[in-house]
């Protein structure tokens, strides 16, 4: 039933996001968002600092529960799924976390290869000879052996991203890719990214900031708001539709333009930049020095 | 306070669940990280638990001697060593040592790897941090705590025998046969409860309160203090909880 949702691009949808909302506290960081990724879709999630995009894909990885709302991914409702049958469904997607998250006990190497071990018959030959692949993919040939305290942060991004692809699963997240990565290695992570969904036909969500990233890869894109409106999703669509939204926030967010349009928040925080002020009070030299 | 109870208690319940049932659903136990934890859990402790262990025995010898000699009494020098070593202090200080060493490193381990995704990269790998972290930490505590109490008993036995054998004069065998004769099955037996007590208890708290780290590498200092505190508080509690246990 592809055409049944007037949105549906390539083919059914592999996640469903319906009103979610989740409070730390008073902070309301997801305010209602709904959506849906389309098997074969570069799904890429934008919008500024701070306002939600790591927590909304904790949401759909099934790490963070929801205050309210639902999430189907593959079809099945994971807010409520119990913990053997959403390990079962892990199977099936990799992350890549914003920090990269290897473990710093194991090489890097080592890190690829974990999932394989853990859920392949593969023998250790053919584990090898993979990792060894996935390393080259993302340009890491010849640092297998390093622990991840002794690469860089781009490096760390990329073994990451080796490791969320190692099962070569259907569905990837992946949580500002290309951040700390020079402009060559962004081009490459890019097309390995797009090699994903028009290759091997998987599905992919991604977080980024990088505006030529968001244009490149994406096929649908969805743009969370800040300030007044934080927590929800102020635009979406195609990025033909995003880059002639309407909407000042996005222009402005696509320009990279600190005055932006007539929208409160782009002006508030022009503001709170040139005062050096923000919503808790005033920076006061002393304050912070008492602190530390 | 009443969050941090029910992420122990939670956590307690996890630990059963994956230490007693999951084997028998086709997860098994991991033999070789258990291998590794219990390297850095217990013998690493090896060398501060035995210098502790001797001064204890030492100071226990000079103390009694010191009391026992306005009676005469001596010859009992060897026994009141032996039986509080057993008994109360081997135990309890075994486990001081292993909170001091293993458990606050537990508690920074996990912390760190918490509040840098790690822990969520292996739910998200399917590989749940509870067999791959938590039960290896647990088994090697519980196995090496008693161990590493048995091996206090002798060390601190050998120092009481310093000080009985150079400074009071009694012969090697002397010792070693009025040590014994005041020491029941049982004693061990309380003893090494103690020591396993002690070990589920520390490793639990360690592993509860590193889960649950917040707010960065901050965060993991604040949770290596509180841990090393609320396992210390435990222990003693626990220890004088089962020492009236058996008084009565
Ligand atoms: N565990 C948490 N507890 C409290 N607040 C959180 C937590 N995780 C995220 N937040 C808040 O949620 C907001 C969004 O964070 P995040 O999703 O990381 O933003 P980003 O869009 O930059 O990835 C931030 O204001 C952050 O302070
Ligand atoms: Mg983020």
């Amino acid at each position: 039933m592809p055409s049944s949702t007037p949105d549906s691009t390539v083919g059914e949808p592999i996640i469903e996001v319906d009103s979610l909302v989740r409070h730390f506290g008073t902070q309301k960081v997801l305010d209602g968002v709904s959506f849906k990724v389309h098997a074969g879709d570069t799904f890429v999630i934008m919008g500024g600092s701070g306002c939600g995009k790591s927590t909304l894909l904790r949401h759909l990885i099934g790490t963070e529960k929801p205050t309210s709302g639902s999430i189907k991914i593959f079809g099945q409702e994971i807010t409520t799924m119990r913990a053997e049958a959403l390990q079962k469904l892990r199977g099936r997607y990799g992350m890549l976390f914003q920090s990269g998250a290897l473990l710093q006990s194991l090489t890097v190497a080592e890190n690829v290869a974990l999932p394989l071990i853990e859920h392949t018959q593969l023998d250790a030959g053919l584990i090898d000879t993979v990792v060894k692949m996935k390393l080259e993919q993302v340009g890491l040939t010849g640092h297998g052996h390093k622990k991840p305290s002794e690469i860089s942060g781009g490096m760390k991004k990329r073994a990451a991203l080796a490791r969320a692809l190692a099962l070569d699963p259907p569905l990837v997240f992946s949580d500002e890719p290309t951040a700390g990565l020079d402009p060559i290695m962004t081009a490459v992570v890019d097309e390995l990214t797009q090699r994903l969904t028009q290759k091997i036909g998987a599905t992919v969500v991604v977080v980024t900031h990088d505006m030529n990233s968001v244009f490149r890869i994406g096929t649908r894109i969805i743009m969370l708001g800040t300030g007044p409106n934080q927590g929800r999703i102020i635009a979406q669509g195609t990025p033909e539709e995003i880059k002639a939204h309407p909407h000042p926030a996005v222009q402005q967010f696509i320009n990279g333009d600190p005055e932006g349009g007539a929208d409160d928040s782009g002006e508030l925080l022009y503001r709170e930049t040139l005062l050096g002020s923000n919503e808790t009070g005033r920076y006061s030299r002393s304050a912070i020095l008492s602190k530390s | 306070m009443i969050v941090a109870l029910r992420q122990y208690f939670a956590l307690c319940g996890d630990l059963l669940y994956w230490l007693f049932a999951a084997p028998f659903r086709g997860k098994p136990w991991r033999i070789g990280h258990t291998f590794a934890q219990i390297v850095r859990i217990g013998v690493h402790a090896v060398p501060m638990s035995a210098l502790t262990a001797l001064t204890i025995g030492v100071v226990l010898a000079m103390q009694s001697a010191a009391q026992l000699a306005k009676l005469g009494a001596t010859v009992y020098v060897p026994g009141l060593v032996s039986s509080s070593l057993i008994r109360e202090l081997a135990p309890l200080v075994t486990a001081v040592i292993v909170i001091g060493r293993s458990g606050s490193s537990v508690t920074a381990e996990l912390g760190t790897m918490k509040v840098s995704e790690e822990i969520e990269a292996l739910e998200v790998m399917a590989i749940p941090p509870m067999s791959w972290l938590i039960v290896p930490r647990f088994l090697a505590m519980v196995i090496m705590m008693p161990l590493l109490t048995v091996f206090s008993i002798y060390v601190g036995l050998a120092g009481g025998w310093l000080i009985s054998h150079y400074s009071l004069h009694m012969s090697t065998a002397f010792y070693v046969s009025h040590a014994l004769q005041y020491v029941e099955l049982r004693d061990v037996g309380i003893g090494l409860l103690k020591s396993g007590v002690f070990g589920v208890l520390v490793v639990t708290i360690a592993c509860s309160i590193g889960l649950n780290v917040s707010g960065g590498a901050e965060g993991v200092g604040l949770a290596t203090t509180r841990s090393v505190v609320v396992s210390l508080l435990s222990v003693f509690i626990a220890n004088a909880v089962l020492t009236a246990l058996f008084f009565f």
